[in-house]
């Protein structure tokens, strides 16, 4: 067993565990669901709890200075125990109102530490498309399964929240039916104390199905709060699911954000991750496992960090059947004395004849304090496969900025010019265009002239 | 408008400008040829305000103020342009939109409210119109993809836009084909009037024959070796330039 003892989350999260377990609220749970939290806690406990830089996934990312801290777990308040999560404060409108997309149509729903009200903005939802509260669904005998051991969960924090998950967004889209308005989901984290929130999300994307959903992350409260989540995402045959993560929460939050993905044959997943300043942690593990054939996934990123950021990227690319195509593209600009990480792992099996993989990271790094480790990780098992991957780390083009500065561009400018183009690159690949400007407005908000 | 007096700079502690004198009056325009490395470039560069380049001795009056006490961004504030023999590709800055910022700094540095987007768009069209310059690449990326002679196009393009005092042209001409040096010249001598003035760097009599220069004077080994009118660059074509640089070598042995 490693330190994680001593560290009180550790022993917050040991007796939450056991409360749970005494708790009547996890009857109405199948046996199933419930053989996976206990298995998935030894697991955890069994991984020596919360990870070190003795891990190899965590070499990069040294949690120590962020787990000294006390924190309550969400939900775990009231003596009633698990059934009655705590107090949910009402949803920060100006917080809302932050994250909202100007000029965008769209199905809004607000979660306030991973509960959802039930509300829905932006009309009525089409016929075709579910959304449940998780804190439902994993009570219903026919969704248990989706909650059940997947492949995916052997990392230290898809254990703990698959032990201990209260609640979250369960959404599902019937086959063949195209939702033609975006999901916006606005993720609110708001406390005056520490706290532990571990959302748990599903999205199956039936067969021949197409959504596009956006997910933004914003915070407020004096407390610090952790996020543990844990997304799963099938995307069936021939359906087509892009996905938008927003990560522009506040500082007092550290996010720890697994998203598994399952792809199967002649589906397509589009993922863009932009991570903004704000947030002291960020360490997505983004996983996509193409199970079967003819698949195409695009993985984007884009991290802008300051102050003392730390914003890990892990992605996995598992080119498990032959003719899938991937392409991945993360860029980084780091400010100030931020740190970025970026691993990018891509498996092709021996099966996966004829797989195209791509992937790219470039970084700027503006600050002599700034640091990035940037490490691609190609395992090619098969033969006739086209791969690719590229890592540059760079400043400046001293010739631009002349450039620049010779038609009467001030420095800063035409820094800032330079930082919105070299993001350009993953903004231009966003589908839709409000999401764009909203996007590139945010990345302009946080580049250094603009704070004079 | 411009003194340049005893100018010398050096690049990575190389001596590259050795003591060069000019003077340009509004309304002018000067042509400076020269062989290979004779510094023709350096020149531009030092004017402009390249930081690689280190002034050593000298100096440089613009408008009566000393020219290299300002930073590349304030030179061109002031009216100094440079026209780039190698203009960079930037993608993701849009061309537009960095006219637009460039235009509004000067502006504003020259006390005038920026332009809002109707009147800059009517200025954007007859400036286009003006050098023959196309639409769609006006809204693409800055230089992306563009041909040698599109790319030369926009540094005339912008020129016409930030109307500057002093322009600087450094081997506009090279790499163009013959429309496209018709194109260009066209362009710039609309542009030309009482109030501002030119210097055309070229390597080549050609471009001379579409701008007509006031003055042409002919740099060799970080100076200035002789200075004439047009029948000068007409001389250079049909002789070349090695009398000139017999006569330079003659010179220093002299000395």
């Amino acid at each position: 067993m490693t330190t994680s003892p001593s560290i009180p989350l550790f022993e917050e999260v040991v007796n939450g565990f056991n409360k749970l377990s005494v708790s009547g609220g996890i009857k109405k749970e199948s046996s199933d669901l419930r053989r996976t939290r206990q298995s998935a806690f030894e697991k955890f406990r069994a991984l020596g709890g919360f990870p070190s830089i003795r891990n190899e996934d965590w070499r990069y990312t040294n949690l120590a200075r962020f787990l000294k801290d006390e924190f309550t777990i969400e939900g775990w308040g009231s003596d009633e125990g698990w059934e009655v999560p705590t107090k949910t404060p009402a949803p920060d409108e100006a917080l809302i109102k932050k994250a909202s997309i100007a000029g965008l149509d769209c199905y809004q729903i607000v979660l306030v530490n991973g509960s959802w009200d039930g509300k829905i903005a932006g009309g009525e939802l089409p016929k075709g498309i579910q959304l449940l509260k998780v804190a439902d669904a994993r009570q219903d005998p026919a969704l248990s399964a989706y909650f059940e051991k997947q492949s995916g969960w052997d990392g230290h924090f898809a254990n703990l929240n698959a032990a201990l998950f209260a609640d979250g967004i369960f959404v599902r889209v019937d086959a063949g039916v195209v939702i033609e308005k975006p999901l916006h989901i606005i993720h609110l984290y708001t406390s005056e104390n520490n706290l532990l929130v571990q959302p748990r999300n599903v999205w199956i994307a039936g067969k021949n199905a197409e959504l596009s959903a956006i997910e933004s992350l914003v915070s407020g409260g004096k407390g610090i709060i952790w996020v543990n989540g844990l997304s799963d995402v099938l995307v069936h045959a021939d359906a087509r699911f892009h996905h938008t993560m927003l990560q522009t929460a506040g500082a007092g939050v550290r996010l720890v954000q697994q998203t598994n993905v399952w792809q199967h044959r002649q589906s397509l997943y589009n993922n863009f991750t932009f991570t903004l300043p704000g947030a002291e942690l960020v360490r997505n593990d983004l996983q996509t496992r193409l199970e079967e054939d003819h698949t195409e996934t695009h993985l984007y990123g884009l991290y802008l960090t300051t102050g003392h950021q730390l914003v890990d990227n892990h992605t996995l690319v598992d080119h498990q059947k032959p003719h899938c195509l991937s392409n991945e593209l993360y860029k980084g600009v780091l400010l100030e004395q931020s740190t970025g990480v970026f691993n990018g792992k891509v498996f092709v099996h021996q099966e996966a004849q004829k797989t195209n993989a791509f992937q790219q990271n470039n970084n700027l790094v503006i600050s002599p304090k700034a640091t990035i480790d940037s490490k691609p990780q190609l395992e090619i098992f098969a033969d006739d496969v086209k791969c690719s991957h590229g890592s540059t780390v760079g400043q400046f083009s001293e010739e631009a900025l002349f450039y620049l500065r010779a038609r009467g561009i001030g420095e800063e400018a035409a820094k800032g010019l330079l930082i919105n183009a070299f993001a350009f690159d993953v903004t231009e690949k966003i589908r839709i265009p409000e999401v764009e400007t909203h996007v590139n407005e945010l990345i302009s908000q946080h580049i250094p002239v603009n704070h004079a | 408008m411009l003194t340049i007096k005893n100018l010398h700079a050096e690049v990575e502690e190389k001596q590259i400008l050795k003591g060069i004198n000019l003077s340009v009056n509004a309304g002018e325009v000067h042509a400076i040829m020269g062989p290979n490395g004779s510094g023709k470039s350096s020149l531009a560069s030092v004017l402009a305000g390249r930081e690689n380049y280190h002034v050593t001795q000298g100096e440089v009056i613009f408008k009566g103020l000393n020219l290299l006490d300002m930073s590349p961004e304030v030179r061109a504030r002031e009216g100094v342009f440079l026209a780039f023999q190698y203009p960079i590709e930037i993608p993701g800055v849009s061309n537009i939109n960095f006219l637009k910022t460039a235009l509004a700094e000067i502006r504003t540095h020259k006390g005038l409210p920026p332009l809002d987007a109707k009147e800059f768009l009517k200025l954007s069209r007859e400036k286009q119109k003006l050098v023959e310059f196309d639409a769609q690449l006006v809204n693409r990326s800055l230089n992306e993809g563009f041909s040698g002679g599109e790319k030369k196009r926009n540094e005339i393009f912008q020129l016409a836009m930030l109307e500057p005092a002093l322009s600087i042209l450094d081997e506009t001409d090279s790499g163009l084909d013959i429309d496209a040096l018709r194109i260009v010249s066209k362009g710039v001598n609309k542009l030309r009037s009482e109030n501002n003035a030119f210097i055309i760097i070229t390597h080549y009599q050609r471009l001379l024959e579409y701008i007509v220069p006031d003055f042409v004077h002919v740099l060799y080994d970080g100076r200035i070796v002789k200075s004439g009118t047009k029948e000068l660059a007409l001389e250079l074509e049909e002789k070349g330039y090695d009398w000139l640089k017999e006569e330079a070598r003659e010179k220093a042995t002299t000395i």
